[in-house]
């Protein structure tokens, strides 16, 4: 009986920061490399890393324990994770100084999981995800200042600012949406397309843990298992839906195993190299005609769920704080790839300063840039449009419909 | 171009009593049921690009739960005749996707009183990614199913989805009535690179329309957008959508016998609307009725007398516009109340006379 009591107290911690700060000795954690190849300049090409624990729901494999990582992959990896970090702090300023409007949600603390997605993917692979979306629609391709841009609603955003921070598309990347788990059957859809025409991409379809209790995921699971579709829906556990933490939303906390005759893997997303390893591991699986598969990342976002929300109701500061210190992403590869000599810290500050150049002149255009024309709001309405004019707040003076865009998936 | 049809048709009621109305055909007119017409349709286009297929509940091994679909699981197989679990949110949503992600998906809703339960898809999903995306992302998908009344299937099963996803920017929303509206309108549907609904009648599937060879050709499409005048008269203007148009004509024939000519014109697409047709007409006739079997708040009927009001036929008008439509009650179940609940021709009869101000 007191196991039982010691049990439950224990839970009562939040316990996505159990699955994240006591994964495991995180500072024990970078070994050194038992392969390395020719030194140069005083760093060596590549290194292996073990990757962190995975945990499996009805898999007998796990994704590898080991990962190669490159140098120019480690630059890359820090580099892509530092631009989202300092995009989404850019971000928070600009919506404190007014300049971005309506919702804005932010990904500090998440930057292992697009960038460790995103390095295992193919051309052919597509992605989805919900309005948590800057980080992906960076990786998938969008540049800063279309980012920043589509956040200020100016010319130069993604959408030319008529999306803004919740709807950011590029090839292969269909969202950015707003309605809080439409995107995995949606992207279940995309999957089948892959199967259909036989491309061979997969689809990943991301949701976070607010998210994981809707009813359409399970529909979509359902059909995705029924008909084998390549499709990898993916959980961004980061502890909270909005305010209410895992354990007040969901009678079933892993998420890994909710897809029940889906199988699933649990990762530690504050590893890219974790993450990377799971994702290959699953193209291979869904490439294989072997069907879906239900992930679950576990991982902590530093700010509220978003710019209106403080995030300190619901949790501590203590807690965003040990996370902050013993368990971010960025600081825990940096720790991997210098400690094994691929990169010096001295690249990795000149990255830094570059990061910084680069997001702060994005911001600079983003405030500065102007907004479409007012009448641009009625141009692509419809692809094949079959009225000229579009009705405005009074009969007396339509808009006139133009297309303008260069369909991204014209088919 | 508006053009002028007289309708030829024999209505045959499934397994009860068969009206015929002896009519001289057309030398070169054939009959198909508005069910040929959208199975034949389905098939052409799938024929036509592999990219098309249907999914929904039923369509394949079942030959469609109203048969629409029969023979196409047969001949196109599993991968392009889908039969879907009794998830509507789950399958509409894998629909757009698949729409995003490269095919041309026909998504069917049994009935569209389902189709709420995948209302989100259709708006949120499918009808405004196109914008919202400034243009990167379209949808080229159909949403297609009987909707309105039936006959006799209670309130949940009856209701007209036609104000609800016609108000939606970024939809294409088609009605059709005759055969040849439903081969031409549902090919122009999955042709087209925009989302589509299209709202088909249950009680039309059986019905059967004489067309011409050309409707039976496989490039036969109809534009969306575009009204057909089904019978020209000077006196009044009729403006109805689906099955109300049958009930527009029936009306307009009695009312002939009276020497009151009407103008019956058959909407065919509810977004857009053809205004300049109805505009046009109201101009000649000086009056209007419009007829929907739909409730009347925020009908389609409501739209087109607003349209009109505020275009330059209001300065024609005699009298002032009156919208025959459904009863504002959730449908009851016994005939007679459901009878009464769903307009009739001499709804339309009494409305034409009041407008016309004759007895």
């Amino acid at each position: 009986l007191l196991r039982d009591e010691i049990k439950i107290k224990t839970e009562m911690l939040s316990k996505i920061v159990r699955a994240v700060v006591t994964q495991s000795q995180s500072n024990k954690r970078a070994l050194a490399p038992f392969m390395t190849s020719v030194r140069r300049g005083g760093t060596v090409t590549e290194a292996t890393f073990q990757t962190q624990p995975y945990k499996l729901h009805r898999l007998d494999e796990p994704p590898s324990t080991t990962s190669i990582c490159s140098r120019d992959d480690a630059l890359l990896f820090y580099r892509q994770m530092q631009i989202i970090r300092r995009l989404e702090s850019a971000s928070s300023n600009l919506y404190k100084e007014k300049a971005i409007r309506g919702f804005c949600h932010l990904y500090s603390g998440q930057e292992a999981i697009c960038v460790g997605v995103k390095a295992a993917l193919r051309s052919q692979d597509s992605v989805i995800t919900a309005y948590r979306d800057h980080g992906w629609a960076y990786v998938m391709g969008c540049s800063i200042v279309s980012i920043m841009a589509e956040l200020t609603g100016r010319t130069q955003g993604v959408a030319r600012g008529k999306g803004g921070s919740m709807h950011m598309y590029t090839k292969n990347f269909y969202g950015g949406n707003g309605i809080v788990g439409a995107q995995v059957p949606v992207g279940a859809g995309v999957a089948l397309a892959n199967k259909y025409l036989e491309n061979g991409g997969i689809c990943v379809a991301l949701y976070g843990d607010g998210a994981a209790n809707q009813g359409q995921l399970y529909e979509a699971y359902n059909m995705a298992k029924l008909m084998s579709l390549p499709a990898v829906f993916i959980c961004e556990n980061n502890g909270y839906g909005m305010g209410t933490s895992v354990d007040r939303a969901s009678a079933s906390t892993n998420y890994y195993t909710r897809g029940d005759y889906v199988p699933g893997i649990w990762i530690d997303g504050m590893d890219v190299l974790s993450v990377r390893e799971a994702i290959r591991y699953c193209i291979d699986y869904c490439t294989s005609g072997k069907g879906p598969l239900v992930l679950e990342v576990a991982t902590y976002r530093y700010h509220g769920h978003s710019m209106s929300d403080p995030g300190t109701s619901y949790r501590t500061r203590d807690e965003i704080q040990e996370v902050r210190q013993t368990r971010d992403p960025i600081m825990l590869f940096k720790d991997h790839i210098i400690g094994a000599d691929l990169v010096t810290a001295d690249e990795l500050k000149k990255i830094d300063n570059e990061v910084r150049k680069e997001v702060d002149e994005a911001v600079k255009i983003a405030k500065t840039d102007k907004e479409i024309a007012v009448q641009e709001l009625a141009t692509d309405v419809y692809l094949n449009p079959v009225e000229t004019t579009i009705r405005g707040t009074t009969p007396f003076d339509p808009y006139t419909h133009r297309r303008l865009s260069k369909v991204a998936n014209l088919h | 171009m508006n053009h002028v049809r007289r309708v030829f048709y024999r209505e045959r009621l499934s397994g009860v009593l068969s009206q015929s109305f002896s009519t001289s055909r057309a030398a070169t007119a054939s009959q198909l049921t508005v069910r040929d017409a959208l199975n034949s349709a389905l098939d052409e286009e799938m024929e036509r690009d592999e990219t098309v297929f249907l999914m929904g509940e039923e369509v394949a091994q079942y030959d469609g739960a109203y048969k629409i679909s029969r023979g196409l699981w047969k001949k196109y197989g599993d991968k392009r005749v889908i039969d879907t679990p009794i998830t509507e949110s789950g399958f509409a949503g894998i629909a757009v996707g698949a729409a995003m992600g490269g095919l041309r998906p026909v998504c069917e809703f049994m009935t569209f009183n389902f189709s709420m339960q995948a209302i989100d898809h259709v708006v949120n999903s499918a009808s405004k990614t196109f914008y919202m995306s400034a243009g990167l992302i379209h949808v080229p998908i159909v949403f297609r199913g009987p909707n309105g009344a039936a006959a006799g299937v209670g309130a949940q099963h009856s209701q007209c989805f036609a104000s609800w996803y016609s108000q939606c920017p970024g939809l294409k929303v088609v009605s059709p009535y005759s055969s040849e509206d439903a081969k031409g309108l549902l090919k122009a549907a999955i042709r087209d690179p925009d989302p589509v609904v299209v709202l088909e009648n249950e009680l039309l599937y059986g019905t059967s329309f004489d067309v011409s060879d050309e409707v039976l050709s496989k490039d036969f499409v109809l534009p969306l957008g575009k009204a057909v005048v089904e019978r020209e008269g000077q006196h009044i203007t009729l403006v109805a959508h689906s099955r109300a148009v049958m009930l527009a004509l029936e009306a307009a024939t009695a009312l002939a016998g009276e020497g009151v000519e009407c103008e019956v014109i058959n909407l065919r697409s509810l977004r857009p609307l053809d205004e300049e047709t109805i505009v046009k007409s109201v101009i000649k006739t000086h009056n209007l009725v419009t007829v929907e079997q739909g409730w009347p708040q925020c009908g389609i009927g409501s739209e087109i007398c607003a349209r009109v009001v505020e275009s330059p036929a209001y300065h024609y008008l005699e009298s002032p516009v009156i919208r025959v439509t459904g009863v504002d009650v959730p449908m009851p179940y016994a005939k007679s109340l459901e009878i009464a609940c769903i307009p009739q021709p001499h709804d339309v009869i009494k409305a034409v006379k009041k407008v016309l101000k004759i007895k």
